[in-house]
């Protein structure tokens, strides 16, 4: 693997190798020094055009528990608002000798663009670009559901699971990168969400669409149900449900959904959660909720991602 | 001199051997906790660990024994191709204040346990660390040598010393191949 910028791109094979390597990393935070040298020498920037606390804040502490050097770039009071374009910005980190670029980015294909422009000597990380991917959030996602639901997780894949995916699944990049990486684990995924919020040419997707959370609860045995965020700053122009009111009647989880499903099931949020509009506040708290544990497996799935871009021979593919 | 150096009778005297060695140069072996560096350290280690339970009565084999995968603190992760990571484990009373016996097959060159050294440092402090080897094949690059050798064996530096174990390859011998 040089880039990871699409969980479309990864087999099986690679998938299960990141999830058995975030459980190894895993286990060195549980430790008194979580601090591994592995990559010392290394240096990843963070190059974020839009906003992102976890998502930054992850990578930063994945690159620093490995020893790494991490520099931040933001767009806002950079030579971006100034209007420097992405090459130029990307020939900047190049001349710094940036071994890893983790790239979130306003525009879809942003990420795909730095890495195969040609501008960029080291291995690009997808940290979400527009509407398309946010391969390491699904990563995470996988790697707790595993952790949770498959007794014997090293190894395994997520085959006989079902997953529902509800909410704004439109404007959802961490959707999209679920649908593929589930699908390729094995598992069953299940879209919900109003008409209005499924995308165009959903249709050849590895999965089901239904249009209310009632229906996916009553019609399928659900293990994992994942939770979207509604993303309101990308709504301009309105028009996609009538009313929060609406929304939350039909597609939140409160506690009375959360009490049909199977018992085992569990409850997740990529976050940051708007909560009484798509989760309420019993569900977000429940112990079956696994938001919080969601956020300490990202920086272990960050650490395996970078370990396995930047370790290896120089030039390797 | 290429072949099978050492059978499964030689390798089963030799960690004999150094089981009481190591309970000896410790007067019993009541702190002695036993690393095994995977791959083939991990099953000398129970082995070892097996056999001082027999020499000292009250010994806790099973809890004595750890896996110490020292993947991510090699000096040649740039120079290889991407290695997976394997699994480290510590007994469950930690190794502050043990003597931590770490375990591998081949000694070689050193940098295995240079790495070996720092990853203990990351899981504790020990009262002391020792070394035992099934085979020691010399060329060191680094001021590091065993407390513990099951053999000595004059190598050239092109040759290969395979060790092969019952857990793991279905037979034990020492075998010794010329290099390419």
């Amino acid at each position: 693997m040089r880039h990871l910028l699409s969980t479309k791109d990864l087999s099986r094979d690679d998938a299960i190798l990141i999830l058995d390597t975030a459980a190894q990393m895993a286990a060195t935070q549980e430790r008194e020094v979580r601090k591994l040298p592995t990559l010392r020498g290394k240096t990843v920037v963070n190059l974020f055009f839009e906003d992102s606390t976890r998502t930054r804040i992850s990578f930063e502490a994945a690159a620093k528990r490995l020893s790494a050097d991490v520099i931040n770039f933001s767009a806002k009071g950079s030579s971006v608002s100034k209007g420097e374009s992405l090459k130029d910005t990307a020939l900047t980190l190049q001349a710094m000798g940036a071994d890893a670029v983790v790239v979130r980015h306003w525009a879809s294909g942003a990420a795909y663009q730095l890495a195969h422009g040609g501008w960029l000597h080291g291995s690009v990380l997808n940290a979400g670009d527009g509407t398309h991917q946010h391969p390491t959030q699904s990563l995470l996602d996988a790697f707790t559901i595993r952790k949770h639901l498959v007794t014997d997780p090293m190894g395994n894949d997520l085959a006989g699971l079902t997953v529902a995916i509800v909410g704004d699944v439109l404007h959802s990049r961490v959707a999209r990168s679920n649908v593929h990486l589930l699908h390729t684990l094995g598992a069953k995924v299940v879209l919900v969400a109003p008409a209005t919020l499924v995308p165009v040419g959903v249709e050849p997707w590895p999965c089901d669409v239904v249009h209310t959370l009632d229906e996916a609860i009553e019609s399928y045995d659900i293990d994992a149900l994942m939770m979207l965020r509604v993303q309101r700053e990308r709504m301009t122009g309105g028009g996609f449900f009538p009313s929060p009111n609406e929304y939350t009647r039909l597609f939140g989880l409160d506690g009375d959904r959360l009490r049909r499903l199977p018992d085992h099931a569990i409850v997740m949020h990529p976050g940051p959660m708007n909560r009484g509009l798509e989760i309420s506040a019993e569900a977000a708290d429940s112990p079956r909720s696994v938001i919080v544990e969601q956020v300490a497996n990202g920086v272990a799935v960050r650490m395996a991602a970078l370990y396995l871009l930047l370790a290896g021979e120089e030039g390797a593919q | 001199m290429t072949g099978t150096i050492m059978g499964a009778a030689d390798i089963s005297r030799a960690l004999t051997r150094i089981a009481h060695e190591i309970v000896e140069r410790n007067d019993g072996a009541a702190d002695v906790v036993l690393m095994g560096i995977p791959t083939r350290g991990l099953p000398i280690a129970h082995r070892l660990a097996a056999r001082i339970a027999e020499i000292e009565p009250g010994y806790d084999a099973e809890h004595a024994c750890g896996a110490l995968d020292i993947t991510m603190y090699r000096d040649d992760l740039f120079k290889n191709p991407t290695r997976t990571i394997g699994t480290t484990s510590v007994p469950d009373a930690g190794i502050d204040d043990a003597v931590v016996v770490l375990v591998d097959d081949v000694f070689h060159t050193g940098r295995t346990i240079r790495a070996a050294l720092d990853a203990i440092r990351d899981l504790g402090r020990p009262r002391a660390v020792q070394l035992a080897a099934l085979v020691d094949r010399g060329h060191r690059e680094l001021p590091i040598r065993a407390d513990f050798v099951g053999k000595n064996i004059p190598t050239a530096r092109s040759e290969r010393v395979d060790v092969r174990l019952e857990e793991i390859d279905g037979e034990d011998a020492v075998i010794l191949r010329k290099g390419e």
